[in-house]
């Protein structure tokens, strides 16, 4: 028997015991209640059931006795036969004789040599006893239960010859059952370990509740270990070790009754696959690794569908057609492997075909071709990277759509999907060889470690799924170390560059004195430096906190509505001494401190941030916009928190000002022409058709900028491009607004005032008077160190 | 005539009422965990036996000037649909009944602040008894 068989059987042997079970009760309530109908109708289905699930797997003898029963049941369920005492102990006796072969069949595999010929003949009596005779002879026993033996002694006799033999075992039933009877009874005891007995079924809420309670002690063992570890009293320490071993155990074993095995959701594959290769003409054999491998059965529900979309996507446009598969020399039919494996606490889950794999050039064409690249920069990618924007919104490289996919939603979702429980998606490939998908997820939500780290008086919890590495910078090294890329504080770890993020800052708490001075001056003071290497997305940067705790098991706890809209935190836990602490969801910080950008601008700012950090610290970065009045305006792309466009129907005035809704809030905008007075004259205006008049209804292009969590928004004309450029010999402004001007990709540029932006959006602002003044000292000190 | 129970309490002298029926309990002053990039009215949360509650700043809420550094607010832990949301208030009063007859709509005059979360007065003896509107004052978008 096979494996596969031997599951089945096993779950046959769990489900008929279950039946079984219910017939007795059923049998016997039959008896009190013979009117009943849907009692019969429940024993019959039960029996029904164990007929056909044995007949399937070839056990005559089990389904010739169940079928026998059935006949009966079936007869009086159609009411063309009464019940009778004698009747319901004959099925009795089916029903035990159907035990003992099941815990046969448990122990040898086998149904064994028994005869059960005479029950068989004797169920057939009654299923043919259906008669008028019968039937009226059976009226009066329901009445008067317990002298069965004589009611049912006579009862056959006018039926047939087969009188005496069936006569006998009714008040003799159970010496009749013994040669199956008694095989059985003596097993049962000894095995003592029928599939019946060892699983249960159990409602999923109360693992959850389960689930919640083993949190909670956690969180107190962590409580108790901490305080022990004040004490020096060996009895309390030993007691502790002891409840901590016990907790972990515990907590494990809970979390595996909430384990299933990816099996469960690979199983519809097959079917998938088989309909989608004939619809396109395909072949293709699904080959599956590690069904068994088991995750937490919320993230099995989570992996669903982004699973199904790959394994569509890889049977679409992975595997060739069979004919352009013999001309590339592999064999017609495809082969697409999902294999599933655990490593590092982690779930590993790879989808692989063998097809034509991607094409890192057609990915670059499309991306340029969208707009999410320049020619360029698509030329200085690698292509990893290029592969990688495969994930980005709206991207597809399907050269038609099918129905099946090429719609250009997909594989973002698909990666959405994966990072919002914990896990990261990457993609291999080799032209002509195939791709491989990679997906690595969590294997619980609920119970997860983290790194603890402390900011002010708080203390914060970092998923360490998303942690790379620690860095501790000391005495001259945490002087040094640290540099500033034009106010962006950067660390060379390993030769390359890594943004940092001061996380007092992102939190908008204030940063202890001396750091990110725009102008790069002052590095930071303290003695020492802790740098936390995270990654979000594929991308990785340093996260500098005051001090770094431990790691700990934290249980992971909802914040309650009123904290829903806060993207930096992905929930809360209790600490160790019972205080609070907030779990910091590392993607949200990043995209706050705008490691990443987000939506298509993504591709383009990073990128071009990349090229920059790269060309060293000469070079700025700077967004390209069309002014009022047809000229070049630049702002350092540093400045800038995402660039956006809304449509025109959203920007409202309320009195003298102009509003938006965005994420939530309220943010003012600015618009461009009203900050910066009109140059030309109006012939030349009238001259310049380049500049199309701003549509009433059509989308305006707004540059977002942030200060402490606050947006403000400039409305610009056009934004062209995002270069770098040395600011090389400044030009004074000619107009109010304007910092200067000077030479940026071969053109005059004026450099808008950021700080007017932002005093216009919020007059009297302390902090933009502030930071107005200390841009106008950086351009200074800019200009004098280029004029010297 | 029909009487009501209210769980009382005062805020810088204001003599403020909840339904009994929606307080959970009322507990001391807890520490807090400050949420950074929260509004100001979100006071942080606490470890309410192993719940997570986030408390909200009454005072603030009701756009009164902060407490003083040294006065330790006390918790009332309101039980809302989605989960309980502790209020911090100055002192609490005592659980008192009153009858509707004594009930009349808060004065025009009041403030645009007050008058969204105050749904009206009970007049007491010596003092008027005003009464929050609890799902209001806890409305999270309001409050933000």
């Amino acid at each position: 028997m096979t494996d596969d068989m031997a599951d089945v059987v096993r779950e046959f042997l769990g489900e008929s015991r279950e039946n079984l079970d219910q017939i007795d009760l059923d049998l016997v309530a039959l008896e009190n209640s013979p009117e009943d109908g849907s009692i019969v109708a429940r024993i019959f289905r039960a029996i029904h059931t164990v007929k056909g699930t044995c007949g399937f797997l070839g056990f005559t003898r089990l389904e010739a006795v169940s079928h026998a029963g059935e006949n009966v049941l079936s007869a009086l369920r159609d009411e063309e036969i009464a019940p009778t005492p004698m009747m319901t102990t004959v099925l009795l006796a089916m029903v035990d004789v159907i035990r003992g072969l099941l815990t046969q069949i448990e122990t040898t595999g086998e149904e064994g040599q028994g005869d059960y010929s005479v029950l068989i003949e004797q169920l057939t009596m009654l299923y043919r006893g259906g008669t008028p005779a019968l039937g009226s002879d059976a009226a009066p026993a329901p009445a008067t239960a317990a002298p069965e033996p004589p009611a049912a002694a006579p009862e056959p006799t006018p039926v047939a010859a087969p009188l005496p033999p069936v006569a006998a075992p009714t008040p003799a039933a159970p010496p009749l059952l013994s040669p199956a009877a008694a095989p059985a009874h003596e097993a049962a005891p000894a095995a003592e370990s029928p599939a019946g007995e060892t699983s249960i079924r159990v409602d999923v809420a109360l693992l959850d509740k389960l689930m919640n309670l083993v949190g909670e002690l956690v969180l107190a063992r962590n409580q108790i270990l901490q305080l022990t570890g004040r004490t020096g009293d060996a009895t309390v320490i030993s007691a502790t070790q002891a409840l901590n071993l016990i907790t972990s155990e515990l907590q494990e074993g809970v979390m595996k009754t909430r384990m299933q095995p990816i099996g469960n959701i690979w199983n519809k594959f097959p079917r998938v696959v088989r309909d989608l290769a004939r619809s396109c003409d395909k072949r293709v054999e699904l080959v599956m690794e590690g069904e068994s491998t088991e995750l937490d059965k919320t993230l099995i529900e989570a992996i669903k569908d982004p699973l199904t979309h790959l394994v569509r996507n890889a049977v679409d446009h992975g595997i060739e057609l069979p004919d352009r598969r013999v001309a590339a020399g592999k064999p017609a039919q495809g082969r697409l492997l999902l294999r599933a494996f655990h490593e590092g606490g982690q779930v590993n889950i790879e989808v692989t075909d063998d097809g034509a794999g991607l094409d890192a050039e057609r990915i670059r064409d499309k991306a340029i071709e969208r707009g999410l690249l320049t020619v360029d920069q698509a030329a200085r990618m690698t292509e990893r990277e290029m592969f990688r924007l495969i994930f980005l919104p709206g991207f597809s490289t399907a050269p038609k759509i099918t129905n099946v996919s090429g719609r250009g939603v997909g594989m973002d979702v698909v990666r959405t999907n994966i990072e919002r429980i914990g896990g990261t998606i990457d993609l291999q490939g080799t032209k002509g060889a195939g791709t491989t998908i990679k997906i690595k997820i969590p294997l619980t939500l609920a119970i997860i470690p983290a790194l603890v780290v402390a900011s002010g008086d708080n203390r914060y919890a970092i998923p360490q799924a998303s942690l790379l590495e620690l860095i501790r910078l000391e005495g001259e090294e945490a002087v040094t170390a640290v540099e500033m890329l034009y106010g962006t504080p950067v660390y060379r770890l390993r030769g390359k560059l890594l943004p940092l993020v001061y996380l007092g800052d992102a939190l908008g708490q204030p940063a202890p004195a001396g750091l990110g001075d725009p102008a790069g001056g002052d590095p930071p003071r303290e003695p020492e430096v802790h740098i936390v290497v995270l990654r979000a997305d594929d991308r990785q940067f340093g996260l500098v906190v005051e001090s770094v705790h431990d790691t700990e098991e934290i249980v992971v706890k909802p914040l309650g509505k009123h904290l829903k809209g806060v993207p930096v935190f992905a929930g809360a836990t209790i600490m160790g001494d019972g205080k609070v602490a907030l779990i910091l969801d590392v993607l949200g910080l990043a995209k706050r401190s705008r490691v990443i950008a987000e939506s298509q601008e993504r591709a383009r700012l990073d990128h071009a941030v990349a090229v920059a950090t790269v060309d060293g610290d000469d070079q700025q970065t700077m967004l390209l916009f069309r002014s009022p009045d047809d000229g070049r305006m630049a702002i350092p792309l540093s400045r800038v928190a995402r660039l956006e466009e809304f449509p025109r129907t959203m920007l409202e005035r309320v009195g003298h000002e102009l509003l938006v809704q965005y994420r939530g809030e309220i943010m003012p905008v600015v618009e461009l022409a009203s900050l910066v007075p009109e140059r030309r004259t109006a012939p030349r205006a009238a001259a310049t058709p380049a500049t199309p008049a701003p549509d009433d209804t059509g989308p305006v292009q707004v540059v977002v900028f942030s200060h402490d969590g606050a947006h403000i928004g400039l409305v610009v004309e056009q934004i062209l491009d995002i270069v770098e450029d040395s600011l090389a010999n400044p030009r004074p402004p000619g107009r109010p607004g304007v910092l200067g001007a000077v030479v940026i990709a071969g053109r005059v540029t004026e450099l808008l005032d950021v700080e007017a932006v932002l005093r216009r959006a919020q007059p009297g602002a302390a902090w933009a008077e502030a930071s107005a003044a200390a841009a106008a000292d950086e351009l200074a000190t800019r200009e004098a160190g280029h004029g010297a | 005539m029909a009487r009501e129970q209210f769980c009382t309490f005062f805020v810088r002298g204001l003599f403020l009422g909840l339904e009994v029926t929606c307080i959970q309990e009322v507990i001391r002053y807890q520490p807090l965990t400050v949420v950074p990039l929260t509004p100001p009215v979100i006071a942080g949360l606490m470890n309410l036996r192993g719940q997570i509650v986030t408390a909200i700043d009454l005072r603030h809420r009701l756009g009164l000037p902060p407490r003083g550094a040294d006065e330790r607010p006390i918790n009332v832990v309101v039980r809302t649909p989605d989960g309980a949301v502790s209020l911090l208030v100055d002192e609490i009063g005592d659980v008192i009944e009153v009858g509707d007859d004594s009930f009349e709509r808060p004065p025009e005059t009041l403030t645009d602040d007050a008058r969204a979360l105050i749904r009206g007065a009970y007049k007491l003896k010596g003092r008027l008894l005003l009464v929050l509107d609890a799902a209001r004052t806890l409305d999270s978008e309001a409050a933000n």
